[in-house]
């Protein structure tokens, strides 16, 4: 067990390296010329030579990538070109901004896909069909006209919901968790969709085995059979499909914090994209891939956790 | 949101990759008697069309602004109203497609190529190759492709073609996982192995039997993938990322945004024409997917409901008629009684009988055998007795009487209560009957708690005494472990034990030893030999060996075809078989190398 725990956080970490250097060489090749968006179109060679030198940018490309790198291990991204406030102080304001979005859409994709799914595997029929009919319509519907339809919805005839703007959960708890209301459910409704339909199919291939049938055929009530015995072993399936889903609701945040105006690292990417802001940039990008290294792992573990071969040695 | 990269299918798995080379022209067949495939390509052709006729369609330009229309709700000669800058919304909704689904072919064709190859590679060759390249898919799969795809346009510019492009990139993983997973099964195959040894080159192979049993899924996996494109695209358009100049879909969500308060029709026509059709898409791949599994369309449950229905009001009267034939000489009803049985499933052409009029009787603290070849119905008479027919199987006919009350008018509450307390189960293959979730221990104690309203500690005793009587030197350990630490032998005496854990009536049991190695086999037929004697049991034994039933039997019930074709005493049938297939069947058993060799004795004997 441990050293499968280390053996999965060596490779995480070898993952967050190699997007981390690609994104640097990605960034560092585009051409466009950032001494100049910086200054103006007014701005002299002189000037314009004066900040590059400044940025840092007149070195070699490679002796830039080591500086880069042996601050990043050390928790500094370096500072912001437009604001020269230090990535890292930015990204800890905004880290828990986009982590309460995104890990109250996977609860919220947890919970309702597995109602969802296990009633479609159990009653089949008419519930099936109105599961995968949602699944379709889920998937379909984008989530940025789900959330402007949310909006107009509840926001601006109901004003149920602030439209715009975030709470700090320390303020006020109950402020946060309502301004969070539709920014969530506007980017958990297609993970949902999708998540309830592997739930089905995972049920669906449990429910097919021959334990379940002895299992009832001891005098076991249907809600054990289905709800414990075969619920817990669709579970590792389930688990592997939501850590998927929390990358793509991790993505979907980028969207949703701009159309909600939410302080998060997601809006922050997006600044820093039309900016040019490259530190940023790559600063968002290598918080991202460590938090999915770290769900990923909490994942496995899980996973370890709930299988009986893994646990018991 | 729908910006879902790390695409998976919409309604639940792949198909399996063995549909094989039928696929082709039936599967089109089968689309096009599909009504909602049919509309999905419909709709797919309609968008694709309207976006290419564009110009010839539309009245106005899509950039072209026109005094006094800014804001202008749907009337007249604008029936779709005008944008924020005065535009006409139709006219830009019509050209609007162009861009995106231009973006949407990049990407798939670039997953395509990148994806297929190195899966077909990576499947057929394997080696290094195979563990580098599913290594790239997993850091794909990895990252959240909406952040990377901002980095690219931080660095490259928002041009449409190079930026879904990269998105190609990251969908490629479905496309290599699933070519693949194929490779690798087909691989497997005799018929490969023997295209080998035919001489045939691996490129031929390749083409003649791999690509014939790829070609759907792919299909389905780029409909897919082209609809994440095209709500990437929409999500990229709305923040101001798409190109420049040219109007989009997501561009107009984004002005609807910025007019959401004095022009809110303006939400609703752009984001109803990207659902329409990534949810065609989407339909399209799920369609041809019914198609390849050669699924019929829709299930007519209600017609079975309806005639399952008058069915069972044949059954009552048969059951009356039954339960006075049933009655021997004493008065006295047998324990179980089965009479006019046909169990039925759905079928291509109608429904299809596996048990036809099966009659079967067994006494209290009687052995009776259902003896008979692989499909003759004999488990599946024995699964209507305990319930557990699987949902798409139906009692056409018959009554099935258990101790006096006809157990087709027992609702499911008063049926399940009859199960493991009055009537129990022993399978076949005893480690796929275990949970492999749970303890032994668990699995045991949480029936007789449920069964017998009896404590936690009190259920505790009892399964460490039961696992004790059917021979497990070390019950405390055994009663800890999963399954997967017990072999087959131990899981089938638990499986034993769980069945007996509160002492029921009759004990149904399905080829108990047949799973079992063959000095086992002779332990476990003792085991419930002796148990059954101890308590006063009634065994109905299901078995494809007469050994089996030699030993241990007092009647035997012979089925052939979902009929029964003879029913006797044990000697009766040994020694004067009444029917032919009777006949063949003890002949075969003593041709063949019985399992049991004092059986050959025991039958000359009595000969």
């Amino acid at each position: 067990m441990v050293s499968f725990v280390v053996k999965r956080i060596v490779s995480g970490i070898a993952l967050v390296v190699v997007i981390a250097t690609a994104t640097f060489f990605l960034l560092r090749a585009g051409g466009t010329n950032v001494a100049r968006t910086l200054l103006g179109e007014t701005a002299t060679q002189a000037q314009i030579s004066a900040k590059l030198h400044e940025l840092g940018l007149d070195r070699n490309v490679f002796v830039q990538y080591g500086d880069w790198l042996s601050h990043a291990v050390r928790g500094d991204f370096g500072s912001s070109w437009l604001t020269s406030q230090p990535v890292m102080t930015a990204l800890v304001d905004r880290l828990p901004v986009t982590l309460s979005i995104a890990i109250g859409a996977v609860v919220l994709t947890t919970v309702v896909s597995v109602l969802l799914g296990v009633l479609a595997a159990y009653r089949r029929g008419w519930t099936d069909r109105i599961v995968q009919v949602l699944g379709i319509a889920g998937f379909a519907m984008p989530g940025v006209w789900l959330a402007l339809i949310l909006i107009l919805a509840f926001a601006i005839k109901l004003a149920w919901f602030p439209a715009t703007g975030y709470v700090q959960a320390g303020q006020s708890l109950g402020g946060w968790a309502v301004a969070l209301v539709l920014p969530v459910v506007a980017i958990a409704v297609s993970s949902v969709a999708s998540t309830a339909q592997q739930v089905r199919s995972a049920m669906l291939d449990v429910l097919q085995n021959d334990y379940v049938r002895t299992l009832r055929s001891r005098g076991l009530g249907e809600g054990s059979v289905v709800l414990k015995h075969a619920l817990r072993n669709a579970a590792p399936t389930g688990l592997t499909v939501i850590s998927l889903e929390f990358i793509s609701l991790l993505g979907s945040t980028v969207v949703i914090e701009r159309i909600f105006a939410l302080p998060g690292i997601g809006s922050m990417v997006l600044d820093a994209t039309v900016g040019g802001d490259s530190p940023q940039v790559l600063g968002v990008v290598v918080m991202m891939v460590i938090v999915v290294v770290v769900v990923n792992l909490v994942i496995d573990l899980l996973n370890g956790w709930l299988n009986p071969k893994v646990r018991v040695q | 949101m729908s910006e879902n990269e790390n695409v998976v299918p919409v309604a639940g798995g792949t198909p399996p990759a063995t549909t094989g080379p039928k696929a082709g022209r039936g599967v089109v067949g089968r689309m096009a008697r599909n009504p909602l495939a049919v509309a999905a390509v419909v709709v797919l052709v309609a968008v694709v069309g309207v976006s290419i006729a564009a110009p010839l369609l539309t009245p106005f330009g899509p950039n072209e602004v026109i005094a006094g229309l800014a804001r202008r709700p749907p009337g007249a000669g604008h029936p779709f109203g005008g944008d924020g800058a005065g535009r006409d919304v139709l006219s830009r909704l019509l050209f609007a497609g162009r861009l995106t689904l231009t973006g949407a072919v990049v990407t798939v064709v670039v997953a395509m190529l990148i994806g297929i190859p190195s899966g077909l590679l990576a499947g057929y060759h394997g080696k290094w190759f195979d563990s580098v390249s599913s290594w790239f898919a997993n850091i794909l799969i990895a990252i959240p492709g909406m952040v990377l795809l901002l980095a690219f346009i931080a660095a490259a510019g928002p041009q449409t073609v190079p930026v879904m492009a990269v998105f190609g990139v990251l969908l490629s993983p479905g496309f290599f996982r699933l070519v693949r997973a194929a490779v690798q099964s087909v691989r497997g195959e005799l018929y490969v192995d023997a295209a080998r040894i035919a001489g045939l080159s691996d490129a031929r192979i390749i083409s003649r039997h791999v690509v014939s049993v790829v070609r759907g899924p792919i299909v389905i996996q780029a409909a897919i993938s082209a609809g994440a494109a095209v709500l990437i695209q929409t999500g990229l358009q709305f923040l101001g990322l798409g190109e420049q100049g040219k109007p989009s879909w997501g561009q107009m969500l984004s002005d609807a945004f910025t007019n959401i308060y004095s022009a809110p029709y303006l939400v609703f026509y752009p984001g109803l024409t990207i659902a329409i059709t990534v949810a065609a898409l989407a339909l399209f791949g799920n369609a041809l997917r019914d198609a390849l599994q050669d699924r019929p369309v829709r299930r007519r449950r209600r017609v079975d409901r309806a005639r399952a229905g008058a069915a069972s009001d044949t059954t009552r009267d048969v059951s009356n008629a039954s339960a006075e034939a049933a009655r021997g000489p004493a008065g006295e009803e047998p324990l179980l009684s089965v009479r006019g049985l046909t169990i039925t499933y759905p079928g291509d052409t109608g429904d299809r009988a596996v048990v036809r009029g099966v009659d079967l009787t067994v006494d209290r603290a009687q052995v009776v055998g259902i003896v008979g070849e692989s499909g003759s119905g004999k488990t599946q008479s024995a699964f209507a007795v305990l319930g557990l027919l699987p949902t798409e199987a139906r009692i056409a006919a018959g009554s099935i009487r258990f101790d006096g009350s006809e157990l087709s008018s027992l609702d499911r509450k008063a049926r399940g209560a009859l199960r493991g307390r009055r009537i129990a189960y022993i399978p076949q293959e005893p480690m796929s009957n275990l949970d492999p979730s749970f303890t032994i221990g668990y699995q045991l104690t949480e029936p007789m708690r449920v069964a017998l309203g009896i404590s936690r500690a009190a259920a505790r005793n009892r399964a460490l005494e039961l696992l004790g009587t059917v021979g497990i030197t070390d019950p405390l350990r055994t009663f800890h472990s999963y399954p997967h630490q017990i072999s087959g032998g131990m899981a089938q005496r638990v499986l034993i034990a769980g069945a007996i854990s509160c002492d029921p009536e009759l004990l149904i049991a399905d080829e108990p030893t047949t799973a079992l190695d063959v000095t086992v086999q002779a332990e476990i037929l003792d085991l419930l030999r002796g148990l059954q004697r101890d308590r006063g049991m009634a065994l109905l034994l299901v078995t494809h060996n007469f050994g089996v039933v030699a030993d241990i039997c007092d009647r035997v019930v012979v089925m052939q075809d979902g009929r029964v074709v003879e029913e006797n005493d044990v000697t009766t049938v040994f020694a004067a078989p009444g029917h032919d297939y009777t006949r063949m069947l003890l002949d075969a058993m003593l041709d063949d190398t019985s399992p049991r060799p004092p059986l050959v004795s025991t039958t000359a004997g009595r000969n």
